[in-house]
């Protein structure tokens, strides 16, 4: 859109004639079209030389969004053929197995679009692949923003939008698995009806409710396919839009660097490279998941054979993302107690009904524990490297392991057969692990990031190893040490120092307790656990004093410098072009 | 010391920066910028992708009339063809314009890093201020803070309209005592299988009945009521319809182990439920209800395919392992007349995951 | 140790026996042939007179054989599951050491301890001689068997599962079909009986026609991972897929290649400052 297109359309509203004297260029007279009605212009200005900072760990959302877009496109062809429905019919298609056998409609459907439909069953397979990297890039994406801080204020809220997008992600998927009425997902399908009539007092109404019935019943196909196709991408839809008009209105963080601070951006314009990296970065997408599709066979439906309450196979596992709770569903001993005389099944309500919402809880409030605990209420556009926020990095670790554990556990039975163990055996030390797992990693990660961050220290003040060791006249021997490039020293100090959040005063004038102050205590002592141990950037005066003591060090080695090569050309930090090793003095 | 907040959205650090801000670094060429040769031959290379790209849709279109899907499977190298070939110029099609697009941007588009200036997210004060006070001239014009009369009323109105939607949700299903009381089909409700005293137990898939004197010691037989498998001669035709099979199916699973009768420590109570060490046990597990028939014949322990809970078969069914908290409901069975195994009755507690009001039944 | 030294000279003689076995004609020759064989490699486990054997701590070395019959002796020794190596919570299948002929004379000496089960004669579990038609009508029906019986321990393709403390449901892809038939049979270890009074023989013909065309039928959908199920899917949805996706943003996001040369007007507009 040209300029002098603008200046027409701002003509053309106060209804002058007065024509511009260049001929617009075609481009420039749709454009003038659409203006006169939408008043693009104004809402395009800003937006198409957008800047958005370049890194690759910005681009995992992306894959979560194409998938999006290919779970559409994918999910409406597979509608033409899909018949959501649980009548009984006798399977007479191509596949010989089935031939003959009675059987849900929508598992006949699903074997005719898979077996009598030219791409149906690559359709199929795109689609199931999409979906599991739908969600699994959401994850990583999510990790990504909570190791880099990203969640801080003023994104708190787009935080939240997308641990919602991540709960809807996998009912969406739940339900999606169980529509072709197949063995392995009518088994999933039968322990959620478990799971709901495990739900107390109300729990067999909703699961008479949910099925039309007794289970299995013939409403609850029909519903998961509303659900599936409409009522849950609908919500997906419009909380993606609110996640992403979110990111615009905020603008992306960036990494600290040289000339990129808190209170810019600094990248590529949305018009042209980042239009051109994000839409060809969806047909890169669009294409794994259509050779996966093609390559790898997944649900195999044909395989597990219709829904039958009476038949199970070995190896029944919900998808990935479901894992983690079907885990803790395996570990948990078997506990149940009677009170006046009515059931509660603790051994599925704490893995099912319990333990996911408080994981989605704890998810959601990360941001807003952090800002209470550290009273930080500042905007944050720079992010941390994990290591400078050593606890958020060892709290996500505890999470991760946690998520992990129990995840393997919803794989004990194939752990076991692939590494010849007892099922038994694993299932006590995944018991022990859940527990033990996550306080081990915080403890290791929390060290490990704060001797990162002494490291880091360590490079700002002396310089990084050269691996070049120097005998000293005495004969002592040391590794000698170079400074580190400008850029680098300040990309490593760009980071804000952390405070220790201290009450202002525990009693008022009065000597009377001030309001809240047993609450102002506990955040008190965890914010000094916080932040207690951390390694903080140099000061100035440290800096220079080290860069002194530097120079004094090399005053003393001044006897071997002028040698063309002592070898410390070749430790990476330097151009080696015409150099060599051999000392020609 | 909380300077933190009282800086609110100052965005200025407490300590200036150890080392001064170098600013961007200068900007540097490409290799495709300075060299026409390089500029070239990477607009080919992009050309190229994109030619890559459309042999692929040619061939697609090739592939999908080729290939036969149905019952005659054209197949290449063990693989379906059809979706093989499909799906593989389908994908290296859209990868090809993808990595296309990203090598035109990476090596041929300008790449110069522009910078923005960030602005709070917050709205100015001024902005703020005329919502504010736009927000509150609407209230009061409204009357509603004036008129508490109108305001609760609404509030209570609104509210209760609220409940329409959540009761025209009721017949969403049938309640389980309506089901129990009124569904027209054996064994209905949460309490009560198909099972009933002379229900013929046959092979589930197979059908036929099962003499006792057929099974071999360490036989499991997975079992089904006769009423599942209707013939003209067992009378059993249109006895279930269309959603009552799988219902019935649902609770009915049945699993025979024979084993060597000095082997069963039975219950108390239960001491006739067998026949010559055949004992039987509802096939749902009591945990979530999993059907489970991985049985280990050497041992008698059952373990569930889906949650791995390991019932002893040979002690009432006893949980020995897992998540499940109550033993396998029993069976009792006899023979008849011809020898054939029937139940005795129904089971005498709900079969499969527990539910809140099991106990009350 | 002792145990293997025993399998050692077991296999041995084996191996190094004279083929009189092979002449032998009368089942008695058989039956003492096979009782030689018996005693130098099994007796050790399972007795002299295949009564077997417990430990001082009164756990079964080797069960009693009265009884199994010859179907129980063709299936362990034929697929290499006895004689077993070290005791184990179960006998994997490995390469046989005996020939078929010894299998036979083994087989026939054990039938001789009691009744039992017979090796099943080729037309019982052999699906050749069936039209298409009719090995179609079998694959549907043993396929509903197969899901109602075997699949809970076998997996849906046949591809095994794990069994309590340490067991395991052996994969069944690729098993001669009278392995399989006798199997089913003879229950070995730890797998449940389906005699012919649980299973009848032609359907489990049935279901030895179905696990055929599991093996013969394309990988419609591309490589099978393995026939695990979703593990297995999400084991790819991970590696491959993120993997490779992260891989190319990566790509994306990478820095080019810069050079220290500058544009012709750039040079041109320095040579004409100096």
């Amino acid at each position: 859109m040209s300029n002098s297109s603008f200046d027409t359309s701002k003509v053309a509203s106060t209804n002058a004639t007065a024509a511009t004297a260049a001929k617009p260029t075609k481009a420039g007279v749709v454009a003038n079209w659409a203006d006169e009605r939408l008043g693009l212009g104004t809402a395009m200005k800003k937006n198409l030389r957008k800047v958005f900072p370049d890194h690759w760990s910005f681009m995992l959302g992306e894959i979560a969004l194409w998938s999006f877009v290919i779970l559409l496109l994918t999910g409406g062809f597979l509608t033409l053929w899909y018949d959501p429905s649980m009548a009984e019919v006798t399977y007479e298609g191509a596949y010989d197995p089935m031939r003959g056998v009675h059987m849900s409609a929508s598992y006949a459907s699903t074997l005719h679009l898979s077996f009598d439909v030219r791409g149906g069953l690559l359709m199929r397979q795109i689609h199931h692949w999409a979906a599991m990297l739908f969600i699994a890039a959401m994850l990583v994406h999510m990790m990504r923003v909570a190791f880099t801080g990203a969640y801080r204020k003023p994104r708190e809220l787009n935080w939240v939008i997308g641990c919602i997008l991540l709960l809807l992600g996998t009912i969406e998927g739940f339900t999606g698995y169980s529509l072709p009425d197949d063995l392995l997902s009518g088994t999933g399908v039968r322990a959620a009806d478990g799971f709901m009539k495990a739900s107390p007092v109300i729990g067999s109404y909703m699961s008479f409710f949910i099925f039309g019935g007794e289970f299995p019943g013939e409403a609850v196909i029909p519903r998961f396919y509303v659900a599936h196709v409409l009522l849950i991408p609908g919500i997906l839809l419009a909380l993606i839009a609110a996640h992403m008009l979110l990111l615009v209105y905020h603008k992306h963080t960036q990494w600290p660097g040289p000339g990129r601070t808190n209170d810019n951006v600094v990248g590529y314009p949305m018009l042209p490279v980042y239009a051109a990296k994000a839409g060809g970065f969806f047909f890169i997408v669009f294409g794994v998941t259509a050779v996966m599709g093609a390559l790898l066979t997944i649900n195999p439906v044909w395989q597990y054979g219709p829904y039958d309450p009476t038949k199970v196979t070995a190896g029944s596992q919900p998808d990935w993302y479901m894992g983690w709770p079907d885990g803790a569903l395996r570990i948990i001993p078997g506990w149940e107690s009677e009170i006046f005389g009515y059931l509660i099944s603790w051994n599925v309500m704490i893995p099912i009904l319990i333990l996911p919402p408080l994981m989605l809880m704890v998810l959601i409030l990360l941001p807003f524990i952090e800002s209470w605990v550290t009273g930080d209420k500042r905007e944050h556009h720079l992010l941390q490297r994990p290591r400078d926020a050593p606890t958020r990095t060892a709290v996500m670790v505890a999470l991760m392991t946690f998520y992990g554990v129990l995840w393997a556990a919803g794989g004990n039975d194939i752990i076991a057969i692939k590494l010849h163990l007892s099922i038994n055996q694993i299932t006590y030390a995944f018991r022990v692990l859940t527990f033990l797992g996550p306080i081990i990693a915080f403890i290791i990660t929390k060290r490990w990031c704060i001797s990162l961050q002494r490291h880091d220290r360590e490079k700002v003040l002396h310089g990084y190893e050269t691996g070049v060791i120097m005998r000293s006249p005495e004969g002592g021997y040391s590794e000698r040490h170079l400074p580190i490039s400008e850029e680098k020293a300040y990309s490593l100090t760009a980071r804000e120092r952390d405070e220790v959040w201290s009450p202002e005063s525990e009693t008022d004038a009065n000597g009377i307790p001030a309001p809240g102050t047993r609450v102002n205590r506990l955040r008190a002592r965890l914010s000094a656990n916080m932040f207690g141990d951390n390694v903080q950037p140099p000061t100035r005066e440290e800096i220079e004093a080290a860069h002194h003591h530097a120079e004094h060090e090399h005053q003393l080695q001044s006897a071997l410098d002028g040698r063309s090569a002592d070898g410390h050309q070749f430790d990476g930090h330097h151009s080696v072009e015409g150099e060599t090793l051999s000392r020609d003095d | 010391m909380s300077t933190l907040e009282e800086r609110g959205s100052d965005n200025t650090p407490a300590v200036p920066e150890p080392i001064p801000n170098p600013g961007l670094p200068a900007h540097t060429w490409r290799p495709t910028d300075v060299d026409p040769a390089k500029e070239k031959r990477a607009e080919r290379q992009v050309a190229a992708f994109f030619l890559v790209s459309a042999i692929c849709s040619v061939l697609f279109v090739v592939s999908y009339f080729a290939f036969d899907v149905g019952d005659n499977w054209t197949t290449f190298g063990g693989l379906g063809a059809s979706t093989l070939f499909l799906g593989l110029t389908l994908g290296i099609g859209l990868m090809s314009i993808g990595v296309g697009v990203i090598h035109w941007a990476r090596k041929l588009m300008a790449d110069h890093e522009i910078m923005e200036m960030r602005h709070p997210a917050a709205s100015s004060v001024e902005d703020r201020e005329a919502t504010v006070e736009a927000l509150n001239t609407g209230i009061e014009e409204s009357g509603i803070g004036r008129r508490p009369l109108v305001r609760n009323s609404l509030l209570g109105a609104v509210g209760l309209i609220g409940i329409a939607p959540l009761v025209a949700l009721r017949d969403l299903g049938p309640t389980p005592n309506e089901v129990a009381e009124d569904a027209d089909y054996p064994g209905a409700g949460l309490y009560r299988t198909v099972w009933q005293q002379g229900m013929p137990i046959v092979r589930d898939a197979i059908g036929t009945k099962i003499k006792a004197e057929d099974l071999e010691v360490g036989d499991l037989v997975n079992a089904a009521p006769e009423i599942l498998y209707p013939t003209e001669e067992n009378g059993w035709e249109g006895a279930l319809e269309g959603v009552e099979v799988q219902i019935t199916k649902s609770k009915a699973a049945l699993l025979l182990l024979r084993m060597d009768p000095a082997e069963i420590q039975a219950a108390p109570g239960r001491e006739n439920w067998t026949v010559d060490g055949i004992i039987a046990y509802s096939k749902i597990c009591t945990h979530v209800g999993c059907p489970i028939s991985l049985n280990e014949r050497t041992t008698h322990h059952l373990l569930c395919p889906c949650h791995q809970s390991t019932f002893d078969l040979a002690d009432a069914g006893k949980v020995i392992f897992g998540p499940a908290a109550r033993p396998l409901p029993q069976l009792p069975i006899e023979v008849d007349s011809e020898g054939y195994l029937v139940a005795v009755s129904d089971f005498d507690e709900p079969v499969g995951p527990s539910f809140w009001e099991r106990n009350k039944g | 140790m002792l145990l293997l030294g025993l399998l050692v000279t077991g296999g041995l003689y084996a191996t190094l026996a004279p083929a009189t076995a092979e002449e032998t004609s009368n089942q008695e020759d058989l039956v003492a042939e096979g009782r030689e064989l018996f005693l130098l490699g099994c007796s050790f486990c399972h007795g002299q007179n295949g009564e077997g054997v417990l430990t001082q701590e009164g756990a079964q070395l080797g069960p009693a054989l009265a009884g199994t019959g010859a179907a129980a002796v063709d299936f362990q020794v034929g697929t290499g599951r006895m004689p077993l190596v070290q005791t184990s919570a179960q006998a994997p299948s490995k390469p046989e050491i005996y020939s078929q002929d010894q299998i036979d004379a083994l087989a026939a000496f054990v039938a001789s301890l009691g009744p039992g089960p017979a090796i099943p004669e080729e037309s019982d579990y052999s699906t050749e001689g069936l039209s298409p038609e009719e090995r179609a009508e079998a694959e549907a029906r043993g396929g509903q068997i197969f899901l109602t019986n075997c699949t809970a321990c076998h997996n849906f393709a046949g591809s095994g599962g794990a069994m309590p403390r340490g067991g395991y449901a052996p994969t069944i892809r690729g098993v001669d079909p009278k392995y399989i038939y006798e199997a089913m049979l003879t229950g070995p270890q730890s797998m449940d009986n389906f005699s012919n009074g649980n299973i009848p023989p032609e359907s489990k013909r049935d279901v030895i026609a179905y696990i055929e065309s599991l093996e013969e039928k394309p990988g419609y959908g591309g490589f099978g991972l393995g026939g695990l199920g979703p593990v297995a899917e999400g084991l790819f949805a991970w590696v491959v897929g993120v993997g490779s996706l992260v891989g190319f943003a990566i790509w994306i996001a990478a820095h080019t290649t810069r050079t220290s040369r500058k544009k012709k007007s750039e040079l041109a507009a320095e040579g004409a400052d100096a």
